[in-house]
């Protein structure tokens, strides 16, 4: 599975998807790929404020739970209510199954996130 | 996401080399390398925790369960042996029938659980836990002192495959020439099986399924010719390699306990709601004292089922609480069921807050979570007629 290069990716295995001064939130295939069967995923309401490096959420597996960190600081404007519906459908497609939308603090902070090519290299490093 | 790390140079069953070939995730469970899930790998379409255990409810599964540990007891006062140190009654077994049972210490906790076969006239064979193994065998060892009967451990001598579902009978009787449909659930026999004369086919498991255990030599070549053989002949019942995750999985829907969770050595049978299988009349046997003492005065924590009624995953070691927040007691082990689409949970808690309905609260990550109590087990496989 190819990683988006439009996207910027965290060690902990988040994507940001940054569209003008929003930015899209998931987990990667990596991730998900990792935790097995996705059945439970809890997210913030909109209008919480996220911080970098942050706890934002969980994701929860049959097997595991997960906490997801958020790349960039920012408002929440939007929920995939979708996502929270029918989990399995971050296995599905994890790079398109946008977990929160927010609005950026800073869009600088997204400067120090890793490109698709680091990510895919950390991945590749991580499984020694 | 946070990301776990493994320890290092856990033990290997000989069939390590098909895990990984097979595409498995491998963890480490109890100091061995086991498969957890084998996701879609190659020609194999479906898998993964999920298809996994629905492979084993709905027709069969494969499992690598070579890390369990074997004890063989055989002379003349053997069942004495059997007899002191379980807690149930295998003077009833007949040549080829097996029963649960537990070693116990004195204190009427759990040394660890057993299934005891009867092999022959005064021969038999506990088959333990993997992360119990040394303790069980030096336990054993020393129970068995004074009866003229031999103990040998046989764990290394056995790679322990696991054949589970309502079709496992199916695709086992195409290897052997024993005929299965004799074998009644916790009946053995012996066949040839792949070609191996007198092979031990029990038809036992930890799946709350139907299904057999075969015990084969542990050289390499022969066990991996037998799992091979096995998913081949699986493929027409669309036979799935499992890994120990949907073990948990279809082990806790049918609310079967495992050490270290729902018992241990700080558990009491009367604690863990095994008394099925405790038979305080047969006579004089490790624990039985401490039993019969508290069965007397009564418990002070009972093993109940949860299920949700807000929503979140209830957990192995969550806190369990009454309405008002107060700990009551703990979740032992705790996971979405797979088959039964919901969450399930076994926990420890004061006999008051025992009866079927009672509501409690599970505390996950500082919420309090609602859950009532159910009976158990969750899951209880149909009457077939095989």
């Amino acid at each position: 599975m190819a990683f988006p290069a439009a996207y910027k990716y965290t060690k902990t295995h988040e994507w940001l998807n940054i569209e003008g001064k929003t930015g899209s939130i998931g987990i990667t295939d990596h991730a998900q790929k990792s935790l097995g069967d996705i059945v439970f995923v809890e997210l913030p309401k909109v209008g919480a404020e996220l911080e970098a490096g942050k706890s934002f959420g969980t994701v929860e597996s049959v097997k595991a739970v997960s906490e997801m960190f958020s790349p960039v600081s920012g408002t929440v404007t939007a929920v995939n209510s979708d996502i929270t519906a029918t989990p399995e459908k971050v296995n599905a497609d994890a790079h398109g199954a946008w977990m929160v939308k927010i609005t950026l603090k800073d869009p600088a902070e997204a400067n120090k996130l890793l490109s698709a090519a680091d990510y895919e290299k950390f991945v590749a490093e991580e499984q020694h | 996401m946070s990301s776990s790390t493994e320890v290092a140079t856990p033990r290997k069953t000989a069939l390590n080399r098909i895990h990984r070939e097979m595409g498995a995730k491998m963890v480490d469970f109890n100091g061995w390398d086991m498969p957890v899930e084998y996701p879609p790998f190659g020609a194999r379409k479906s898998g993964g925790l999920v298809a996994e255990h629905l492979a084993v409810r709905n027709s069969v599964g494969i499992f690598d369960v070579s890390h369990m540990g074997d004890i063989r007891l055989h002379g003349p006062q053997a069942l004495a042996a059997v007899q002191k140190m379980t807690m149930n009654d295998a003077s009833h077994l007949e040549i080829g029938q097996a029963q649960y049972s537990a070693l116990l210490y004195p204190a009427g906790t759990f040394v660890d659980d057993v299934i005891v076969h009867r092999l022959g006239e005064r021969d038999y064979l506990l088959v333990i836990n993997a992360g119990t193994r040394e303790k069980d065998i030096a336990w054993v060892r020393q129970e068995a002192k004074g009866f003229d009967c031999a103990v040998e451990h046989l764990s290394d001598d056995f790679t322990q495959i696991a054949i589970q579902g309502p079709n496992g009978w199916r695709v086992l009787q195409k290897l052997t020439d024993a005929d299965l449909t004799k074998v009644k659930f916790y009946w053995l026999t012996r066949g040839t099986v792949c070609g191996l004369p007198n092979t031990l086919i029990a038809r036992t498991g930890y799946t709350a399924e139907d299904g057999f255990e075969i015990y084969v030599p542990t050289d390499q070549a022969t066990s991996e010719r037998v799992w091979m053989a096995v998913v081949a002949a699986g493929e027409e019942f669309g036979l799935l390699p499992c890994g120990l995750g949907a073990r948990n999985t279809l082990r806790l829907e049918g609310a079967l306990s495992l050490y270290g969770h729902e018992i241990s050595g700080t558990i009491t049978v009367l604690e863990a709601g095994l008394s099925r299988f405790l038979k305080l009349d047969k006579g004089d046997f490790t624990g039985r004292d401490a039993l019969l003492k508290q069965q007397a005065e009564g418990i002070k924590r009972t093993l109940v089922g949860l299920e949700n009624v807000d929503r979140g995953i209830p957990r192995d070691g969550y806190t369990v609480t009454d309405l008002g927040g107060a700990s009551i007691g703990n979740v032992t082990s705790g996971s979405p069921g797979p088959f039964l689409k919901k969450n399930v949970a076994l926990a420890y808690v004061p006999p008051k807050f025992a009866a079927l309905g009672t509501e409690v609260a599970v505390e996950i990550r500082g919420t309090m979570v609602k859950c009532k109590v159910v009976p158990i087990p969750f899951y209880k496989r149909p009457k077939r007629s095989t």
